[in-house]
């Protein structure tokens, strides 16, 4: 009996939730997104993006992503739901591609299109890719520092990892940017934090500690360049000169304040909404690129509130 | 009239062995399985049945590792990193060393059963109670798994047949319609397997009693350290198992994995019925539970049910679950 009511109780909060997903859900196209996360600002402003995007098309889409970026088999869970309905397109940011390319051939096999988002999916089964050049935007970053700094002194990096894709491009390209361009500055110090704003601020002191001289400091992601910025006040070394990656509160805070002197910020509202304009484009048979490049942009103090810039920040 | 008797004897019987509890367990499973049929014509398709039992056969392993220790009155934390650490381990012996496949199978459920001789060790003779210790364990391999790895996955490219172990489908190939996969299967031997070791064996028995009154258990001269140290064992060698499912599923190790897995498991097991406080539990229950929990999952999602919105429902279920099995036992006296 109790039991019974449990049940019920139970089948009326799901109905009560699910009433505000599926309301005349049934004849627009749909297209699922299975991202890399989901709690995290970053992933919220490319839901959003792809929000307005589906807003404006027409479209039904969803947006999910595992708690954390090791959860590859959760993630693989999302996709095969995604696939179970039938859906028109997917938008996709592989955790681990290898672990995902039985299910996209399988969606291929069925005639549905996927569109790699944010890191993209090693394989040629992808329609199309949005996504930032890191390369480009760590080069960027590079010329910026060694702006600040005045062409010469030496630098250290704080990277998430050395494994993801943006991890590895973000380096790469800020690291071959400064041997090509900048000869005057070395290189001294690149540790990865994981991304965990305690763990980037930990490595940063360590490294100010070994070097007495530094004069910049690159964080590669939103939780690094935290860190770095705590390293900075906690320390006291106000000279550094630390760029960051992405926005977020903290880290428009921080440039605000003036401990930070400028950060990449990528396109995520962009990278959503392209993605979502690819997938129905490619749902329909219509040729989508390749590879479509979101954007990225450099914000610093004076140009933060610019309408173009603040459009793509986020909190 | 004639029958009523025997009926009234099945149901006595019944209820005195928990199965009563478990059927109903049950028929919040198939009222689940009923309104989400009814709610997407999406749910209830061979292929997502499949992707069901799927998702659910790494948790329902897992959590039957969980059961046997909250059943002595303990609790097992490493069991997420656990796995992750056997499944490097598995890597270790395949793609770094080349050895053949059964050398890898054998490396996995050897590294649990270790880890899990040192957690019982820890808990039944140096007296440290089973969170702490196993919560210490938890850190000890996640670290191992990274440190082995490299923090890099280890893939297994050149052992074609060790993603068959979890996606193959030996059903399949008997019936083309049922291509249940292999990793479904083996959820569901060992299920009965380690059913049968609790309801059939000593240390099924043993298990039990420690779990209800450990000091009558040491006072009639049984060895009870040693009967729960081996309980610990044997719970760390089905996570091997559970990390060979996972790798051959993923095909590869992915060493950053694991934390996490243990609270999924362990509200599997209390979905089930099996009680926190020891002595009392089934793998049956746990099964079921576990099926609930996926279940509930992918039909959220057929449904596009917002993320933010399932977690609060499962966790909702989760009480839920947990405050009728309460009332029951309450009423049970």
């Amino acid at each position: 009996m109790l039991n019974r009511r449990t049940l019920l109780g139970a089948i009326s909060a799901l109905a009560l939730v699910a009433s505000t997903g599926i309301v005349a859900a049934q004849d627009k196209l749909y297209i699922p997104m299975i991202s890399k996360g989901f709690q995290h600002q970053f992933w919220q402003a490319v839901k959003a993006g792809a929000d307005k995007a589906a807003a404006e098309f027409g479209v039904e889409v969803t947006f999910e992503g595992p708690d954390t970026e090791a959860q590859v088999d959760k993630q693989i869970d999302m996709l095969s739901a995604a696939l179970a309905k039938k859906p028109a397109a997917i938008g996709f940011a592989a955790l681990d591609s290898q672990a995902a390319i039985p299910l996209l051939r399988q969606a291929q096999a069925a005639g549905i299109a996927i569109i790699a988002f944010d890191s993209g999916v090693d394989s040629d089964i992808p329609a199309a890719t949005a996504s930032t050049d890191n390369l480009a935007a760590a080069a960027l970053a590079a010329d910026k520092m060694a702006e600040l700094i005045g062409g010469s002194g030496k630098v250290a990096l704080v990277v998430h990892d050395q494994t993801s894709r943006t991890g590895i491009d973000r380096r790469d390209g800020f690291v071959n940017r400064v041997k090509e361009a900048h000869p005057g500055i070395e290189i001294v110090d690149i540790q990865y934090g994981q991304g965990d704003q305690l763990q980037s601020t930990e490595i940063a002191k360590a490294i100010l500690t070994a070097h007495p001289d530094l004069k910049g400091m690159f964080g590669a992601n939103e939780g690094s360049a935290i860190g770095v910025v705590n390293a900075k006040r906690e320390t006291g070394r106000s000279n550094l000169v630390v760029i960051g990656y992405d926005s977020g509160a903290a880290q428009k805070a921080a440039i605000a304040d003036g401990s930070m002197a400028g950060a990449i910020t990528q396109n995520p509202v962009g990278i959503g909404y392209e993605t979502v304009k690819a997938a129905l484009a490619a749902s329909k048979g219509e040729a989508v690129p390749k590879n479509i490049d979101t954007g990225f942009f450099w914000y610093d103090k004076a140009t933060m509130a610019n309408p173009e810039i603040a459009a793509v920040l986020y909190d | 009239m004639t029958t009523s008797p025997a009926t009234n004897g099945t149901m006595q019987r019944l209820k005195a062995s928990g199965a009563h509890q478990k059927l109903l367990a049950f028929a919040s499973l198939i009222a689940l399985l009923i309104f989400f049929s009814v709610a997407s014509p999406n749910f209830l398709q061979t292929s997502n049945i499949i992707a069901i039992l799927q998702a659910t056969s790494v948790n329902g392993v897992l959590a039957i590792a969980a059961t046997l220790v909250i059943i002595t009155g303990g609790i097992d934390l490493s069991v997420g990193t656990l796995m992750t650490f056997t499944a490097v381990m598995a890597g270790v012996v395949l793609t770094v060393l080349g050895l053949p496949l059964a050398f890898g199978i054998a490396a996995a459920i050897a590294a649990g059963t270790l880890s899990g001789l040192i957690s019982g060790t820890l808990v039944a003779r140096m007296k440290i109670p089973p969170f702490i210790a196993t919560l210490g364990m938890m850190l000890i391999l996640k670290g191992l798994s990274l440190v082995i790895s490299g923090t890099k996955p280890i893939y297994f490219n050149d052992t074609p047949s060790f993603p068959l172990i979890s996606t193959g489908s030996i059903v399949g190939s008997f019936f083309p319609a049922v291509p249940l996969p292999n990793g479904v299967v083996i959820l569901f031997v060992l299920a009965l397997t380690i059913s049968w070791v609790l309801n059939r064996t000593t240390l099924g028995r043993y298990c039990f009693a420690l779990g209800s009154n450990e000091e009558a258990v040491r006072l009639s001269g049984v060895n009870a350290d040693g009967w729960k140290t081996a309980i610990y064992a044997l719970a760390g060698g089905i996570c091997g198992i559970a990390g060979l499912l996972i790798a051959s599923r993923l095909n590869s190790a992915q060493p950053a994995l694991g934390l996490g897995y243990e609270l999924d498991a362990i509200a599997a097991v209390v979905i089930g019925g099996t009680s926190l406080a020891g002595g009392r539990g089934s793998i049956l229950g746990t099964i079921i539970g576990a099926l609930i929990m996926s279940v509930l999952l992918n039909g959220l999602r057929i449904l596009s049910v917002a993320q933010e919105w399932q977690t609060v429902v499962t966790g909702l279920i989760i009480i839920a679950a947990v405050y009728a099995d309460m009332l029951r036992r309450r009423r049970a006296g």
